[in-house]
Parts: structure tokens; sequence; C-alpha cells
């Protein structure tokens, strides 16, 4: 099937005073009409940052090169007019905060119907009924009376569900969710899930779904990709991926989750590198165990080893058991 | 468990606000806590979870007094708090310290690493060294000496915690409120943190008062656990216990709600997705305040509260249709209630 997103040596650069930060080193991927895919890695990846520079929605001290094409359309070193064109349409975001990226004094009836006629040729009465219509299939109760409400009537749940009505609106191909659910309670970040869900199953939508949260990408996600300083260093399906990860940072981060024994807890040691001056070759050698000298030089090209693909120059032995 | 190094009996916290109704400014109250009791043993971790605004934050802050309980009482090693004077209270707080969660805000940007953790020792007129005191505080955090010179910006997330660490257990206290300390922390770093934490309890025997909302955390590093919902505790028990008979419908619905790091568990499991939000605490249900939202609830909820009572060994709940089946004979598959 024809990928609806597909991203080709991606890479993003801030200037700061500092130096340059290289956040996103060269990102590929391609997503599946209908499927979840779970990007997951800890702050400073550059999960966040590749898909917002898809967005176009990056201030002007980044810079960004590669390609991303959703449905055909090129959002990479084009027009913001053209950009501007595809989002909300074919591609929709949402964010970790709902509340401020919503407007305050407008309302949420209102925001939704801005949201249609950008995108599509409709009288305001028949978009205020779609917007109801939306509010409905997002699971709001009484959406008729939720529509001409303000946002600071409702509550972070309902704000997220409002945020994905909007999202939605347009019927787009692929809906980025970046850590939708991290702000909320875990009972409203089960109500959400399963609006997600829904959405995925009725419009047969794609979903990028970014997060930091191990759990919910075992719980929501077809197939994962795992980033570290700006690259993916692991990909699969999701079972795969949880049962026998390859890279030592994917399992360092699986390991490092509390378990139901009580067995001491493994961190992985050190910290994330700084992205102004990233160490050559694999970028998490400095705190890998099984780091040798040819890691400094290793290409960050994904190499199916068993059921994954992984960046570990190491990942055959390693699973092999040899030392 | 009566000697128990922290009792909390009817502890009740009631925050006044102004609530704008039309044109008319009006005063109503937001009950954040409830006639809270429990206990945290000698050398113990005490788990208290629950949602925002469940009151969990606040009685943290009402057990060191860091804000004055509306009624209630506080004994922390047979000496009441809620009563005791100024200069005594200066005195236990040397014993009792807290660790807070962010660890960007907790530290003055201003202050080296060093002079933050030995204010407290300045506060309370240690006669020792302090750079030598700093230097073995921050070796013990897994920090070196050397990093006493240096700003707090200069410092990652994970190391500011231990910073932070530090600078409670300067005074050589016996009872630590952590609250939220790791929920900040990626998990790679989380988890050295949580490992620091354990050894230290070890090491020094100390007993903690662990805040969080992140379940699996809190079941990893706590003895026993509290769960509250909007300013009550709902059930409390040994926390493997409280994992395999969740009795209260709420703790049943938050610890299946929580998604596990394992795919294949993750769909099969038996879900329970709580309808609708937490009710205002500024006009909490009658009677049992989960009931707008229990799948168990009857009329008698509403007219009477259910007090917490002991339904096994060290297992208290307060509900009037309690579950005390195992969690994993309740049926499979996900069920909507």
């Amino acid at each position: 099937m024809e990928p609806v997103l597909s991203i080709r040596d991606l890479r993003v650069s801030f200037k700061t005073p500092a130096g340059i930060v290289q956040a996103v080193r060269g990102v590929n991927l391609d997503v599946a009409p209908g499927e979840v895919v779970g990007v997951v890695g800890e702050s400073g990846s550059g999960k966040s940052v590749s898909f917002l520079s898809i967005m176009g929605l990056l201030p002007p001290s980044a810079t960004v090169t590669g390609s991303a094409t959703v449905v055909g359309t090129q959002m990479v070193g084009v027009s913001a007019q053209q950009v501007r064109s595809q989002r909300g349409k074919k591609i929709a975001m949402i964010f970790q905060d709902p509340l401020s990226a919503l407007n305050p004094v407008h309302r949420i009836g209102a925001q939704i119907v801005e949201m249609i006629q950008a995108h599509q040729d409709m009288s305001k009465a028949d978009a205020h009924a779609r917007a109801v219509e939306l509010l409905d299939i997002v699971g709001l109760p009484q959406p008729d009376v939720r529509a001409n409400q303000y946002p600071h009537e409702f509550s972070g749940g309902m704000r997220q569900r409002v945020m994905i009505a909007m999202a939605i609106a347009n019927d787009p191909d692929v809906l980025i969710a970046d850590e939708p659910t991290t702000a909320l309670d875990v009972t409203v970040q089960a109500q959400i899930l399963e609006v997600i869900e829904n959405v995925r199953q009725r419009l047969n939508t794609a979903v990028v779904f970014i997060t930091h949260d191990l759990g919910v990408v075992a719980r929501v996600a077809d197939r994962v990709e795992v980033m570290y300083a700006g690259n993916t260093v692991e990909r699969g399906l999701v079972n795969d991926m949880f049962a026998t990860p390859h890279h030592p940072y994917t399992q360092g981060l699986l390991a490092s989750l509390p378990s139901h024994n009580k067995e001491r807890l493994k961190p992985i040691l050190g910290s994330p590198p700084n992205m102004i001056s990233p160490p050559s070759g694999c970028a998490f050698r400095p705190r890998c165990a099984h780091a040798t000298d040819a890691c400094a030089s290793a290409p960050s090209d994904l190499v199916q080893v068993g059921s994954t693909q992984t960046a570990c120059i190491r990942a055959v032995e390693l699973a092999g058991g040899a030392k | 468990m009566s000697d128990a190094l922290l009792r909390v009996e009817h502890l009740v916290k009631e925050f006044k606000v102004k609530a704008v109704t039309g044109i008319r400014a009006v005063d109503q109250v937001v009950h954040a806590v409830s006639d809270v009791s429990f206990e945290v043993g000698r050398g113990q971790t005490l788990g208290l979870v629950g949602e925002s605004g469940s009151g969990k934050s606040t009685i943290g802050r009402c057990v060191l007094r860091l804000i004055e309980p509306t009624s209630g009482s506080v004994i922390y090693d047979n000496a009441e708090l809620t009563t005791m004077g100024r200069e005594d209270l200066r005195q236990l707080r040397r014993k009792m310290q807290i660790v807070f969660q962010d660890p960007y805000a907790s530290l003055d940007p201003r202050l080296t690493v060093g002079s933050a953790i030995a204010e407290p020792l300045e506060i309370h007129k240690v006669k020792s060294d302090h750079a030598e005191r700093v230097a073995e505080l921050l070796t013990l955090v897994g920090l070196s000496a050397d990093h006493a010179s240096r700003f707090p910006h200069e410092f990652s997330g994970g190391q500011r915690q231990r910073i932070g660490i530090a600078r409670a257990l300067a005074l050589q206290p016996n009872f630590l409120v952590l609250d939220e300390p790791v929920s900040a922390l990626d998990v790679s770093i989380q988890a050295g943190v949580i490992n620091l934490l354990q050894d230290l309890q070890k090491e020094m025997g100390l007993s903690y008062l662990f805040i969080a909302h992140d379940l699996s955390v809190v079941r990893h590093i706590s003895d026993r656990i509290a769960v509250m919902y909007l300013g009550k505790i709902v059930e409390v028990a040994d926390s493997e216990h409280l994992h395999e008979v969740p009795a209260h419908p709420y703790t049943e619905a938050l610890l299946s709600a929580v998604p596990s790091p394992d795919p294949v568990v993750e769909r099969q499991r038996h879900r329970i997705v709580l309808q609708g939000d937490v009710p205002s605490p500024i006009n909490p249900p009658s009677g049992c305040r989960f009931r707008t939202r229990c799948p168990r609830a009857e009329a008698l909820c509403a007219e009477q509260e259910p007090m917490l009572s002991e339904i096994a060994p060290g297992h208290q709940v307060a509900c009037h249709f309690p579950d005390s089946t195992p969690v994993s004979l309740r049926g499979t598959g996900n069920v909507r209630r």
C-alpha cells in the first residue's frame, strides 16, 4: 500500500548562541494508511521536532532539509503557503497541552468551524452542524450545548477531545499525536486513547503517536520507532520490539522500568549527548556497555536483525550470545 | 502499628476561594482533604496515589505544616505538630524534610550547589565543617565532591534531583516527604534516582511518604499504598496485596488504566474505562464521593458515607460494596462499565 506519510533523510538543526544544535539527523519513516506508529524516545531525542518540522511549525532559527511527503505532497523546502494548504487537511496534529492550543476567547464550535472553512467550501450553518457532529464522534456529552461554550469551561480530558475533533475536521490521512495524554491523569488517559482508537477505526486515519511512555506505546501502536539523539535506532512491530529488542538503548529503556517483582531497577548510566557536538558514529556508545572502537564510526542505517531493524552494528553478535 | 513514626488523624484542609457567579463574588470552600487518617511505620514507605486534585500533595504539605491544616492532628514520634509552637516546630523540622517534583524550580539558580546544600546547616546553626559535610552528602547521592562549586544550570534533571535529595538529607532527618520526586525525569534516569532513594532508606533507616501519580513507580518503592479520591483515602493496603485484590472500584479502575509496557498483556487485559470527570472539590457528591462514576453505586451510596474499615488484616476500604475477589479472577476482556 502507498504510504500516506513518507519521510526521507529528514534533518533539523537550530542556530543557538552556543552553536548549531543537530536535533534531527537523518530520519526515514513510512506510515501506511490506518496504521498506528509509536515514536518513543526521551527528552531531546528529536521525536517531537521531527514532526513539528513537517508541519511547518518550527521557529525561524530552525533549518530543515530532506523530504517529507503527505499523500504525495512535499512538506519540506516548499513555500509556507503550500504547507498551510495541507496542514489541517491531509495531516493534522494534536499536542500535549490542549489549553494553550485553543483560543480562550472564542467558542469551541467557532474554532472548529474555522478549521472546517479553512479547507472546505461550506456555509457557516453547515460547518457548525458538522462541528457538533465531530464533537459527538469524540464522545463529548451534549455536543450541541458544548459547542457554544468556551475552553475554560472544559476539563483537561474534554479539551483534548475538542482538539481531536478539530484535528479530524477535514478527515486527514495522518494524525500526529504529540504526547496527547502526558498531561492527563491515567483514568482520563484511558478515555483519550479510546477516542483515538475509535477515530482510527472509523476514519482509517493513520496515527503517529509520539510519547515517552512505553506502556502507552504497548497499548496503542502497531509498529514502534525508537529514537535516540536525532536518529531512529530501532524499528519493529510492537510485539517484537517489546519481546526481543536488539538495540542496547531499547533494551536499556525497557530494563529501566519498574517491574512487578521488586528487583532493583537498572538505569541507563550517563546522560544523553550534547547535540551541538554529538559523538561520532553511534551516539549511544558513551553510555553503552557493549561499545567497541568500531562503534565510533558506525553508520546510522537500520539493519534487519531477527524480527526488528536496528542501527546497532553489534546487534547480530550480541543477539547470538557472543561477547 | 502503634509505634508508627508518623500518625495522621482526621486531617482536614479546606481552602477558601472566591467564585464569581454572574457579577457577584461568592465565598466558597474547596474541600481539598477531608478527614484523612493514616500511619507511616518506621523505616517504611507509604505510597500516596491519586489523580490531580485528589489532595495528595496538600497532605504532604500539611504533614510538615508548610500549610496549616484546618483541623485534625499530625503526630510525629509522639509529638503533636498541629499545636506546636514555632521554635519547637523548627527543631522538629530537622527530622522531617521534603523533596519536590521540579528539580529546576526547587534550586536557587544563583546559589552554588554547595551553598544550597549547606543552607539548612546554617539555618539550624549546625556546628560542624560545612564544606566537609557538603562533600560527604554529594558523594552519598552519587555526585562528586567537586560539584559543590558549580551552579544548578550545569546539571541535568536527574543530577538536580540528587542535589535536592542531598539538601533534604543535610540535617540527618528520619522522615522525608517525597512529592513526585521522579515525575519530571526520563525513565532511564528515573530508575537511578529510585535506586538511590531505596539505598538511602536502607542505610539511614529513613521513612518515606512517597506521593506520586505513577502507579508502577509507587508499587515498586512502597511497602503500603493509600489511594486517594477527591480528598478522601478510599483504600489502604500492602503494596502487592492492593494490586492483587483492589477492593474499591476506584482502585480497580485506576490500576486497570495504567498501561503496562507489554503489548501482549495490554491487548488482552481487563480494562475499566471510567466515564466522566472527577467532580469539583467545592461541591463534592453526598455520601460516597466516587458514586457518580461508580459502576457499583446504589441508593445507599448517596445517603451514607462509607467509612474506611478493615476487610482483611492491614487492608482497609471505604466502600459499601467492596470486592474481595482477587483481580485475576474477575473476568477477562475489555469490559466497559
